[in-house]
């Protein structure tokens, strides 16, 4: 790639995350879906709806990521929990997509709660450092806890999920699609909302400066926490998804190709837009799958490689987080500033005696 | 006449008048056995520090004598290593920085960067947060204080240096503390700035406990009553500010050989 | 019980965690002196483990080859890194650890495409093949071999550490950067070499395992998690502390999986969560109490 489309490409993704308008861009996801299930094709509504359940984890991802500022891998977790949740709630005999979800939510939430415990009290790479820790024990555990998991052949045959009690099973792939989407869009515009006005001020202060946070009285640790354990709730609905769309789980689904994707979803559609992150994902799954095409077996390079790009092309990179952030301010703010230096406060050192 | 101790000396017992101390152990806020070190090398060894309410404590010596890191300890910045503190007659040296600032310990930074990411107004605000459904001040009043009220939509990062040391004040001031601790306030100030700043302080109600770390002996001057001299982590002296001001071994301290120049910082 | 019965697992266990003790001394040095988190260092350990397997055809000389292809290799793969890393100077270590992230996806599928996704191992020369006798226990010659050279790498290294003026750079790098700054050596040099060194102890630590463990596609991912494990436990960038947890990590890894294989890794991690929440002294990257 020549030098100078390299630019224009980074530019673009630049304009892209700072335009960020949170709504349109749902507006556009929800138009996106609604064009996919208006086509007769069935093989193209099954492939986008199972990309949803990516989507709400690269969500959940960019919810600690870019929020809390927090750049994790580790949220593979609650994923595996809501999904592994499901799909044994779902074998026993319980198909009501209501209790699966309030239950994946829970699941992930709880575990994400108790991850965070340790987590939380970490920043910057030592964070991502331990997050990479919890994807491989997410990963060797669903390996080896053959009980719930069924080992590495996984579960298979797991009965589709009802609506209500009385409704038909969601089997038609145009349904399968509507439901994954509209649940999708539920959990993402709910974390938006969630995030939004003062809550996006204070997380914004906080990882500013969060000495200043502390001495102005703000409990730095709960709200970092309080973050992870609602992303962990996310990644639990993410992993709901999987099984309402898949009917089928191995550990592989929640390994740490799926981790480093969602990372790298993240990092491609922005930290702090979590509809970028939802697209960002669904682009990647898109390359990935047209490239498996002609190059089989071949998902870790292409993911390496994208990872090599995103961060040679992103301008700062997830350290100009900051600058892609900014709550919105009314008046007067300078252009030129948005795009400065990142954040000088930000304790990437260590702590100097 | 007091004795002009050796600077080396082992601490010596406060002066503080038996009045001072008693009201710092009711409202105020009193250390003792402050002790912190950097692995051999010890860096505050502090007997006791006492505020009392309406205080205007100023806390001067050379670089490196243990100021800041008083500091830090007092705000909860910094885990004592030894030591008791007691505020407001309840202990909280195991309290961390946070529950200390809602529970009346406002601060400000050495290096004031503020939150570079908020406008200037939703800095304060930010500051004032836990008194936002009842403040004394709201933030624009705050703002209207320091004198930054025309530039509340502006980012903090993109302030100067002068400003951005108002703004830390501003969210400090925000906080509506009662004991409200100054990292070298002045330093970076111009003239002006400087004037502005005590005219500022000046004006703190009389009940707000102030401690002051600062270099810039005019500014120590114009608002301490009463003065703690540190070097090597030890109280040299205490006293009333103009005594200890007029203390040979203090001038010493700061003019002698191998002290720093006070008035220029 | 015997504690005879143990005692070969520790023995195995010792030699374990001194394979991983040279494995995880660069990535804390890296991590201390330069901030810098390598996340392809497993790759570079599996790199080593393949290049030794494939090189290792049973005589003297091919071994001899096949260790230092392995470090070779493991230096350029370092050097690679630094250049990478290098061009992202200002931009943070969070997007350093991403593209490493990225080496690592990209290094870990390039290897399975080349050797392939079986578990290889290097065929040795016939001594090293038998077992000796000692102390009235018989013990595999090549693990012997391989404690032995374990044992050597590790003393080199802290004379190299201790005794040599370069030691000496890295560590007061680790210690206080400015401060090397100021004696007019670049720290980015002494980042960039660090990097390189550690990639050839990475490779050199992936070809002393390959008789013992074998090399395959978990090989990368196993030896960065159990690299991360013992720089964290060790304290992050404290190569002494490092040692002392590689030989924890070694021999509760090797008990545990004799003992308990279900439960082994998550020994390690219970240890390492509990080194973090009760570790008083903060580390670089912690929050502010």
């Amino acid at each position: 790639m020549s030098r100078q489309a390299g630019r224009g490409v980074a530019e673009a993704l630049t304009t892209w995350h700072r335009s960020g308008s949170t709504w349109v861009a749902l507006g556009v996801a929800a138009a996106a879906v609604g064009v996919v299930a208006l086509s007769a094709d069935a093989y193209l509504h099954a492939t986008a709806a199972r990309m949803l359940p990516l989507a709400l984890l690269a969500v959940s991802v960019a919810v600690v990521t870019g929020h809390a500022g927090l750049p994790t891998l580790g949220q593979v977790a609650p994923y595996a929990a809501g999904a592994y949740t499901t799909a044994r709630l779902a074998l026993a005999g319980v198909e009501q997509a209501a209790v699966h979800l309030l239950t994946a939510a829970v699941a992930g939430a709880v575990l994400a709660g108790l991850l965070g415990v340790v987590l939380i009290r970490y920043r910057g790479t030592v964070f991502l450092m331990l997050s990479l820790g919890v994807a491989e024990l997410t990963a060797i555990t669903a390996a080896q806890w053959r009980q719930v998991s069924g080992g590495t052949d996984g579960l298979a045959g797991i009965p589709a999920v009802r609506l209500a009690p009385g409704l038909p099973p969601l089997v038609a792939d145009r349904a399968v699609l509507l439901y994954a989407a509209a649940v999708a869009l539920c959990a993402t515009v709910g974390a938006v909302i969630l995030l939004g006005g003062e809550r996006r001020m204070l997380l914004s202060a906080v990882r500013g400066n969060e000495a200043r946070a502390r001495a102005s009285g703000h409990r730095v640790t709960a709200y970092l926490w309080a973050v992870h354990t609602g992303a962990g709730a996310i990644a639990g609905i993410g992993g709901a998804l999987l099984i309402h769309t898949h009917r089928w789980i191995t550990p592989a689904d929640v390994g740490f190709a799926t981790a480093a994707l969602a990372l790298l979803a993240v990092v491609i559609g922005g930290a702090a837009s979590l509809p970028g992150a939802a697209a960002g994902a669904i682009a990647v799954l898109a390359v990935r799958d047209v490239i498996a095409v002609w190059l089989p077996g071949h998902a870790p390079l292409l993911l390496g490689a994208l990872f090599v790009a995103a961060v040679y092309l992103l301008p700062g990179g997830l350290t100009a987080l900051s600058a892609r952030l900014r709550p919105p301010t009314p008046s007067r703010r300078p252009n030129h500033v948005a795009h400065a230096s990142g954040s000088p406060a930000r304790p990437t050192a260590r702590s100097t005696p | 006449m007091r004795t002009v101790h050796r600077i080396d000396a082992d601490g010596v017992p406060s002066q503080r008048p038996h009045g001072d101390v008693d009201r710092a152990h009711g409202n105020g806020l009193v250390a003792t056995g402050l002790r912190h070190a950097y692995g051999y090398l010890t860096v505050l060894d502090l007997d006791t520090f006492t505020v009392a309410p309406g205080d205007r404590h100023a806390v001067i010596g050379p670089n490196g004598a243990g100021k800041s890191t008083l500091l830090n300890l007092l705000a909860g910045a910094t885990r004592a290593q030894s030591g008791a503190i007691t505020y407001n007659g309840q202990t909280i040296t195991r309290r961390q920085a946070a529950w200390r600032a809602r529970a009346g310990i406002g601060r400000t930074f050495q290096h004031p960067s503020v939150y570079p990411d908020l406008t200037v107004l939703d800095c304060v605000r930010m500051g004032g947060w836990h008194h936002r459904r009842h403040p004394e001040r709201t933030p624009l009043e705050v703002l209207d204080l320091v004198g930054l009220i025309d530039h509340a939509d502006v980012l903090s990062a993109t302030l100067p240096h002068g400003h951005r040391r108002m703004l830390d004040l501003a969210v400090a001031l925000a906080g509506q503390p009662r004991l409200l601790l100054l990292d070298e306030p002045a330093a970076g100030l111009t003239d002006a700035e400087t004037t502005r700043l005590l005219d500022i302080l000046d004006g703190l109600p009389s009940w707000m406990a102030v401690v002051l770390v600062e270099h810039h002996m005019d500014v120590v001057a114009a608002l301490a009553t009463w003065i703690t001299v540190l070097h090597h982590g030890r109280r040299l002296t205490d006293g009333p500010a103009d005594r200890v001001r007029a203390d040979p071994a203090v001038a010493a301290l700061y003019l002698g050989p191998g002290g720093d120049d006070a008035a220029g910082q | 019980m015997r504690v005879d019965a143990y005692l070969i697992p520790v023995v195995d266990g010792v030699a374990y965690g001194l394979l991983l003790a040279i494995a995880a001394a660069g990535l804390t040095v890296a991590f201390g002196a330069g901030g810098v988190l390598n996340l392809a260092h497993g790759t570079l350990i599996a790199a080593g483990g393949y290049i030794a397997a494939a090189t290792s055809s049973g005589t003297w000389p091919s071994l001899a080859a096949a260790v230092a292809l392995a470090a070779i290799a493991g230096a350029a793969g370092g050097g690679v890194l630094a250049a990478a890393t290098a061009g992202l100077r200002g931009r943070g270590h969070l997007d350093q650890a991403l593209l490493t992230f990225g080496v690592a996806l990209i290094g870990g599928d390039l290897l399975t495409t080349v050797y392939g996704p079986d578990t290889l191992r290097p065929r040795l020369p016939a001594t090293l093949e038998g077992t000796v006798e000692a102390a009235g226990h018989r013990y595999p010659v090549d693990r012997l071999a391989v404690l032995v050279i374990a044992v050597l790498v590790v003393a080199a290294g802290y004379v190299v550490l201790h005794r040599t003026r370069a030691g000496r750079l890295i560590r007061a790098t680790v210690d206080d950067r400015a401060m090397v700054a100021g004696i007019g050596v670049n720290p980015r040099l002494v980042d960039a070499a660090v990097l390189m060194c550690a990639g050839a102890l990475a490779g050199l630590a992936g070809a002393l395992s390959t008789p013992i463990l074998g090399v395959g596609p978990g090989t990368a991912d196993t030896a960065l998690l159990l690299s991360l494990i013992i720089v964290v436990c060790g304290g992050l960038g404290s190569v002494p502390g490092a040692l002392a947890a590689a030989l924890a990590v070694g021999v509760v890894q090797t008990l545990g999986v004799t003992s308990f294989p279900q439960l082994a890794p998550y020994l390690l991690v219970g240890a390492m969560t509990v080194v973090l929440l009760v570790r008083r002294r903060s580390l670089p990257g912690q929050a502010a109490a």
